[in-house]
């Protein structure tokens, strides 16, 4: 599903987890689209829930805040927030702000589903 | 003699033009020797200003105006006239941010505390961290002006031939 703004995001509710695939760059006329497929996701209190950013060329800080707020309503729910797919791109934002090593971040959505590797 | 901008926009303060500001600001300076990464750094940097702006300068208003000034610059960040005939070498990009935005004091502009985990309120620390140089200013008149500047890594080759064609074809003879 596209909002106005065309950022496409694709959401798949499994047995244990949910999964978050938005396509498209995110900045601030579109994370406000993000924003609300994450709070309605984490409004049902998943076991997990996955933000594979595979489909993400570009991300800025509005990306990245509504990534830290859902990280913030997620540990109140007892809900594990996975991000994965990232391109080195992203990655460099996460790096900058320090919050790489605040998120728990695997290289793909295989990763993100497995128990050991998150 | 101040060089005018060799590029100049003017865009709305409406988030919907961030991405055609990005792709401007990343093909020229790519086109003015900064490798891929560093294009998408000063790109992001400039996305982060123009957001700051939008949303802190203008209330997020989307009929402000912002203009955006690009200069090839020197390795001292002074703009680079290209019609002079000692062809002046490229040491870098020199981009100038203005607005009619809400007037604020340039030294409350500072990165917050990031080892406070939370969201928002990382726009200032991204630019500074990117660019080599980030001064903000107020305008005369109206708003604010900030002043970014990217250095070209020494040793890379640059854009050398910004002056006129009879400055190149010199070269070439």
């Amino acid at each position: 599903m596209a909002d106005s703004n065309g950022l496409r995001v694709q959401v798949l509710e499994l047995d244990q987890a949910t999964v978050i695939s938005p396509v498209g760059d995110v900045d601030l006329s579109r994370s406000p689209t993000l924003r609300a497929h994450l709070r309605d996701a984490l409004d049902a209190a998943p076991h997990r829930l996955v933000v594979d950013l595979e489909g993400v060329e570009y991300m800025d800080s509005s990306g990245v805040a509504t990534l830290v707020e859902a990280m913030q309503i997620a540990r109140r729910s007892n809900t594990r927030l996975v991000l994965c797919g990232m391109n080195q791109r992203v990655r460099s934002v996460f790096e900058i702000a320090r919050l790489d090593r605040v998120f728990l971040i695997v290289p793909t959505l295989d990763a993100a589903m497995d128990d050991d590797q998150a | 003699m101040t060089p005018e901008p060799q590029v100049s926009i003017k865009l709305a303060s409406n988030p919907l033009y961030l991405c055609g500001a990005r792709e401007l600001v990343s093909s020229v300076a790519r086109r003015l020797g900064f490798a891929d990464e560093a294009c998408c750094q000063i790109a992001l940097a400039v996305d982060e200003a123009l957001a700051n702006i939008i949303r802190h300068g203008y209330d997020r208003r989307a009929d402000g105006p912002i203009w955006v000034k690009i200069y090839p610059c020197d390795r001292a960040g002074r703009p680079i006239c290209p019609d002079t005939e000692s062809d002046p070498e490229c040491g870098g990009l020199r981009i100038v941010i203005e607005d009619e935005a809400r007037q604020v004091d340039p030294t409350s502009i500072q990165s917050r505390n990031l080892d406070e985990i939370r969201p928002g309120g990382l726009g200032v620390h991204i630019i500074r961290q990117v660019m080599d140089e980030a001064r903000y200013e107020r305008r005369a008149d109206a708003g604010m002006r900030l002043i970014l500047v990217k250095r070209l890594p020494a040793g890379v080759p640059s854009i050398s031939s910004l002056g006129s064609p009879a400055a190149r074809h010199q070269q070439r003879v």
